[in-house]
């Protein structure tokens, strides 16, 4: 790297003392990739994400990244990454909405193929009719494909996760890539404060040879990979290879909870456990849920916060634990399938106790006014009369 | 003297509807800095659409004594304030009719020279416990700074008034900072400043000067109301 950086493992960097900013979302996550040590970066432009693809090129001609392009389109990205980082580099690219599905394809064949990278996703409404607003109903396709997936409430989160996720990805019983999602607009084009370390501080850099697979030369790819895979016969080689490959991946992304303790303070955040009513929200929505649960409190009433700060690996025993004694649990989403709320029902033993809603889509705001409602509707109280 | 209700809340959730042109946006900016400069909290809604002169514009401003955590456009206020009465009587708004969402016991601010509410609209207000403060901000620009231009520090300075926010140095400082940017400071070293921006400058001082004028003014209104009557609507007489 030309600047002259001082280079720390990932516990050190978190540890240094931290400068409050005021920045949007989009700053924030160009800032963490500033100081990840970041390779390359590859881009393809779609709104809410060009801003934060804009950025990491100005910090690309700044010095912070060794190589920047950009692409033909999302699938040529998402292969792109691919193939630079098996070459042994690491990897940054962002998208939203629309352009994770037309990567999709790449994206979901990078778990198997062990490639640790990482993937900033700018929610953007997928389904017609377009639409450039804030719904995250992209995020329910990525819950299936073995990635890490982080999910940042603010700006601060924005940096923090993009930051941890660097570390994560290239851990040794990891080794696949981790998402770090968050509202577009909302928190991308809005500004927030963010504490961060010196920018002379980066984390260090990438080291193919700690790997647990190979660097490839590209220009002479091994030859197993030049003919058809075993994995195109029907036979038993097939279903073996593909179900080991599977194991693998869906056990590494488990492995990864520990670092969720380790750099990001939990995979969740409990306010006022054993209450009545439990308010559990992750993203943007948690933001809303929080106001939410501070209304609550000043009333006196019995609601209590969760903020899912990771949805892969999902942390069932957390989640468990923090909702064993609640009575109601309301979860506010920003899509129309409730993704979140379908993983809490299926993960507690009473998940009939799990409210549908309230959501809203299209990219719409949630007014923490439509979670009071579900408050009081659950304790049985007169909910505050809101016209029209 | 305003009532307890519109005073000292911790928390102010505002819609601000009116015109292209107007100053809305520059009116939820300058509510912003006005916030931060007291030590209080704000956050602002950035407005996405395509501004033109006349269409319909809306902001949000949150205003708070404690950090505020929600994001997205206000939709249920308990504050808003209508630059135009056309907001009213044509429906240049995007939220229709303009006080949809109004919570109970809110504060309805209108800049206008007319009547511009129905019998339909005095009866859900009434139903509210809203009180609208009426007056006509334009006819007041024009009067105290000269320009309708001005409009929005009236209808500004008549929200502060009431609600008590902020202190007058408070707004002053904010609307420095909108006018004349941080980078000038009315100090010995604008002297030395080069004629043309010293013109410039002092072009921008006066329209200054002028705006808190108005702002003062709007104060005093503020301060000679009284908003514990029974009352739906106070006009005012500028």
């Amino acid at each position: 790297m030309s600047l002259d950086k001082t280079l720390l493992s990932m516990d050190e960097l978190l540890k240094l003392p931290r400068e409050k900013h005021f920045i949007t979302g989009a700053q924030a996550m160009s800032e963490a990739v500033k100081r990840s040590s970041t390779d390359m970066a590859i881009a393809y432009p779609i709104t809410p994400q060009s801003e934060v693809m804009h950025l990491v090129g100005d910090i690309f001609a700044q010095g912070h990244i060794k190589e920047y392009y950009r692409a033909e389109e999302e699938l040529g990205t998402m292969s792109a990454i691919a193939g630079a980082a098996r070459g042994g580099v690491r990897m940054f690219t962002a998208t939203s909405g629309p352009g994770l599905l037309r990567g999709l394809e790449a994206i979901v064949s990078w778990p198997g193929h062990r490639i640790p990278c990482v993937l900033g996703v700018l929610t953007r409404v997928i389904n017609a009719p377009l639409s450039i607003q804030p719904d995250n109903l992209e995020m329910a396709y990525l819950m299936h494909s073995g990635i890490v997936m982080l999910h940042a409430e603010n700006q601060q989160d924005t940096f923090d996760f993009t930051l941890a996720a660097f570390a994560i990805t290239e851990k040794v019983d990891v080794y696949i890539p981790v998402s770090v999602s968050t509202e577009g607009f909302f928190v991308t084009h809005a500004k927030g404060y963010v504490e961060m370390m010196d920018e002379k501080y980066a984390f260090e850099e990438c080291d193919p040879y700690k790997a647990p697979v190979p660097a490839m030369d590209n220009e002479v790819p091994p030859a197993r990979i030049q003919r058809d895979a075993p994995v195109q016969k029907s036979n038993f080689m097939s279903y073996l290879i593909h179900s080991v490959w599977q194991q693998e991946i869906w056990d590494s992304n488990q492995r990864a909870m520990k670092y969720m303790y380790q750099y990001i303070d939990g995979p969740i955040e409990v306010q006022n456990p054993g209450s009545d009513v439990m308010l559990v929200a992750s993203g943007c929505a948690a933001a809303q849920a929080r106001e939410a649960h501070r209304y609550a409190q000043e009333e006196g009433l019995s609601v209590g916060f969760v903020k899912v700060k990771c949805i892969r690996p999902w942390p069932t025993d957390e989640i468990r634990e923090a909702l064993k004694t609640a009575k109601t649990v309301i979860v506010p989403e920003h899509n129309i399938v409730g993704w979140l709320c379908k993983e809490i029902k299926g993960c507690i033993p009473n998940g009939g106790i799990v409210l549908e809603g309230p959501r809203v889509y299209g990219g719409m705001t949630l007014p923490v006014e439509l979670i009071m409602t579900e408050i009081y509707n659950a304790l049985g109280m007169d909910s505050l009369v809101l016209q029209a | 003297m305003a009532t307890a209700t519109i005073q000292n809340r911790k928390r102010y959730n505002m819609r601000i509807s009116g015109l292209g042109g107007q100053g809305v946006v520059t009116t939820a900016h300058i509510l912003g800095s006005c916030m931060d400069n007291s030590g209080k909290f704000a956050s602002l809604v950035p407005f996405f659409g395509s501004e033109k002169r006349m269409a319909p514009v809306e902001a949000y401003v949150r205003a708070s004594t404690e950090p505020i955590y929600e994001v997205g456009e206000v939709v249920y206020p308990d504050i808003i304030m209508i630059f135009h009465s056309q907001v009213v009587t044509h429906g240049k708004s995007y939220t229709m009719p303009f006080y949809t969402g109004l919570k109970p016991d809110s504060l309805v601010i209108i800049n206008t020279s007319i009547d511009v509410l129905e019998e339909e609209d005095i009866k859900v207000l009434k139903k509210l416990n809203a009180k609208v403060v009426q007056f006509d901000a334009t006819e007041l620009a024009l009067k105290i700074a000269g320009t309708e231009l001005a409009t929005n520090m009236a209808m500004m300075g008549m929200l502060l008034g009431l609600t008590g926010l902020v202190t007058e140095d408070d707004i002053e400082k904010a609307v420095r900072e909108r006018f004349l940017g941080n980078s000038f400071v009315a100090s010995g070293g604008t002297a030395s400043l080069d004629s043309a921006i010293e013109k410039k400058f002092k072009k921008k001082e006066d329209l200054l000067a002028k705006n808190m004028e108005v702002i003062n003014k709007t104060f005093e209104l503020a301060n000679s109301i009284d908003l514990t009557t029974d009352e739906l609507i106070v006009d005012l007489v500028v």
